[in-house]
């Protein structure tokens, strides 16, 4: 306890760090600051909801003009000419959508299973069986290797994401590309009767945009579905190795049918994140005016067609490309919003439990 | 009431029915009719089998999910490995046809244009994620400001380009690095506001509330107590920004486009002229038909990508904490 005397010692050596009283009530200025600071972080949260307002408002604003010219119709016909002033965006609005689909379907497969990979922690228990031959898994050095190992897999998955897609798209132009052509060609030459390989791949073409775009995908799905799989509550799990159920008993019966809305969460915003993505697809879907099955074709989504017309495009040109800039800017902004609301109640319904 | 009655006479008429049968020797063994060897771990076994079988699958699919990450990194060192020299850093691109060359002016355009997207971002979003982490539960303007901060995650890189070109090329009447800069932030913006709101909420609640038991005012709060508390937290979510903005090409297509040359005109630096970025470089020379040009695109491929992946570890080690995006 302190004595009276260790009180007066530190209130005089308070004193004399700051000479005068030091406690006081908050001074007018002080309180103004504070007000001023309070009102400075509302309205700094509320710019990012005009932020928002402004980007639509400002896309919209531009687009008018084509909007008012060329109507619904736009959205439907499947020409592409400046010199005709003749445009319509179909073939982008179905080329977005299915090189968006295909990638999303492989990315999924991929992602959902490196999810399951990681949550059952596959690595660490494999590096405990290593170490226990060597007797070293009490080791105080070794003894930590599994969960070292386990949180480096998990940062690589991330590190996927981190790589800029101008580079994903050069690696996909110069080793993807030749890397798949013979594949594919032969597939051509095969089974040309079947609508998927009707083409041949002569270069850039849907199938290596979409193989490159399930890459980029794939960490958005991993990270959020992991994310789902860990928060299941651990009882249910164990309920389930009570009743005898073998590990993928209880991962396809208890822990995915659990997780599924946080699952399905991160698939609904890696596909938002596939339908914006500009510039890999920009490099490797060929930009060709074609509405098409074929996965070897060249076509066009878009984000390609923004990011290849926009820099050479003339006062006329530029009223059209909003309008498709707001085409676009409609589908992912729904996208994304109905992402965040299912991740939303996602959370609230594991909370619940 | 009468749910504890029912229970009564329940528990009764259970121990009776127990005694009988034990008296009567008629308890059957609840394990009948049970095949264990069927909950055997074995090859032979279908359901333990598919287990097998299914694991060594997604080990073999996450091995796959992971081969273009060691893929991109091997390509890069071994295409543009070779060509690396410092005077790369300091010439400037090439003419077609032309010798030699560097990307000095994308580097420095680079750093330029993510440096301007930083300093609108960083204050904007730390202020707005103290409020969203001080906001109460039910508080209307969190809630959508939180929302929206999601959907702008999301956001296509291509459309913040179209936005700041159609806000501020056709404005001002040219590219520039500001413009560039400005559609960066778009893209940072909400990185900085979702890891600034964690890190603050991580904040023990004690602290805060004892800085307020001193007597200490909100802003004092912050300043003194969550700021300096959260920061590593904060810097994580800067880092993981910049890297992102680093290394996106979309949003300065056609804001800062490319240039050939230095950043200055007649001695002065001006920021209001075409700037070149790294990824631009790599976009451009990509698809050019010359060997020099393409062998550059994947130098400055090599260096982006070290330069992104440094700065993000870096930023994932001021915090151990799991950032959510």
């Amino acid at each position: 306890m302190a004595s009276a005397s260790d009180i007066a010692r530190a209130r005089e050596e308070v004193a004399s760090w700051h000479p005068g009283q030091i406690w006081h009530p908050p001074s007018s200025l002080q309180k103004w600051t504070d007000r001023i600071f309070r009102q400075l972080c509302v309205v700094f949260a509320a710019t990012t909801i005009a932020l928002i307002a402004i980007l639509v408002l400002e896309i919209g604003v531009k687009a008018f003009p084509a909007f008012g010219q060329y109507g619904l119709g736009f959205l439907y016909r499947a020409t592409w000419d400046p010199n005709k002033a003749n445009y319509g965006i179909l073939p982008e609005i179905w080329g977005t959508l299915y090189t968006s689909l295909l990638a999303l379907l492989i990315g999924t497969l991929f992602g959902v299973a490196a999810a399951i990979f990681l949550s059952e922690g596959y690595l660490g228990e494999f590096v405990f069986r290593l170490l226990k031959i060597g007797n070293l898994h009490f080791h105080p050095f070794w003894g930590k290797l599994p969960t070292r190992v386990e949180t480096v897999l998990k940062s690589l998955i991330e590190l996927l994401a981190a790589v800029p897609s101008v580079v994903y798209g050069l690696w996909g132009l110069f080793v993807v590309i030749p890397l798949i052509r013979p594949f594919c060609n032969w597939l051509h030459s095969q089974f040309g009767w079947f609508p998927f390989f009707s083409t041949d791949l002569s270069g850039p073409g849907i199938l290596p945009a979409v193989l490159v775009l399930s890459i980029m995908i794939l960490p958005t799905i991993t990270a959020i579905s992991r994310d789902a799989l860990v928060a299941v509550p651990p009882k249910l799990r164990m309920a389930a190795y009570g009743l005898g159920a073998t590990r993928w008993e209880t991962i396809l019966g208890v822990l995915l049918p659990t997780a599924s809305r946080g699952v399905f969460g991160g698939i609904v915003l890696a596909f938002g994140r596939a339908l914006g993505e500009t510039m890999a697809l920009a490099m490797l879907v060929g930009n060709a005016n074609r509405l098409t099955l074929s996965l070897f074709s060249p076509a066009n989504t878009l984000a390609a067609l923004l990011a290849n017309s926009f820099p050479e495009a003339g006062a006329k040109e530029v009223p059209v490309l909003m309008y498709a800039a707001l085409v676009l800017l409609a589908i992912t902004l729904v996208v994304n919003l109905f992402g965040a609301l299912v991740l939303e109640r996602a959370a609230v319904s594991v909370e619940a439990k | 009431m009468t749910d504890a009655k029912d229970k009564e006479a329940k528990a009764a008429g259970d121990e009776k029915r127990l005694s009988i049968r034990v008296s009567e020797e008629t308890v059957q063994d609840p394990f009948e009719g049970v095949d264990f060897s069927e909950l055997e771990l074995s090859l032979y076994r279908p359901r333990t089998l598919l287990s097998i079988l299914l694991s060594g699958l997604i080990s073999c699919m996450t091995l796959i999910a992971l081969v273009p990450l060691f893929a991109v990194l091997w390509m890069l060192l071994w295409r543009g490995g070779h060509k690396l020299s410092l005077a790369l850093f300091t010439t400037l691109p090439p003419a077609p046809l032309e010798q030699g060359g560097g990307f000095g002016n994308a580097i420095i355009g680079t750093i330029l244009m993510v440096s301007i997207a930083t300093l609108i971002t960083v204050p904007l979003g730390i202020l707005a994620g103290l409020f969203l982490a001080q906001a109460l539960k039910d508080n209307k303007l969190a809630s959508t400001v939180r929302l929206s901060a999601k959907v702008l995650t999301g956001f296509p890189s291509i459309l913040a380009g179209v936005f700041a070109y159609g806000a501020i090329v056709l404005t001002t009447g040219g590219y520039s690095a500001i413009a560039g800069g400005i559609a960066l932030s778009i893209l940072m913006l909400p990185t900085v506001i979702l890891t600034s709101e964690s890190a603050v909420a991580m904040v023990p609640a004690r602290m805060k509330e004892a800085s307020i038991g001193m007597g200490a005012t909100g802003a004092q709060t912050v300043w003194m107590v969550l700021l300096p508390t959260a920061m590593p937290g904060i810097l994580t979510g800067i880092m993981l920004a910049v890297a992102r903005a680093a290394g996106e090409t979309a949003p300065l297509l056609f804001t800062a486009l490319f240039s050939n040359y230095w950043l200055t005109s007649h001695g002065r630096l001006n920021i209001m002229q075409p700037t070149a970025s790294l990824a631009v470089l790599i976009y451009n020379f990509a698809g050019m038909p010359f060997k020099n040009q393409v062998e550059l695109a994947w130098a400055a491929a090599l260096v982006l990508v070290v330069l992104v992946l440094v700065i993000n570890l870096i930023g994932r080690s001021f915090s151990k904490q799991q950032i959510e995006l």
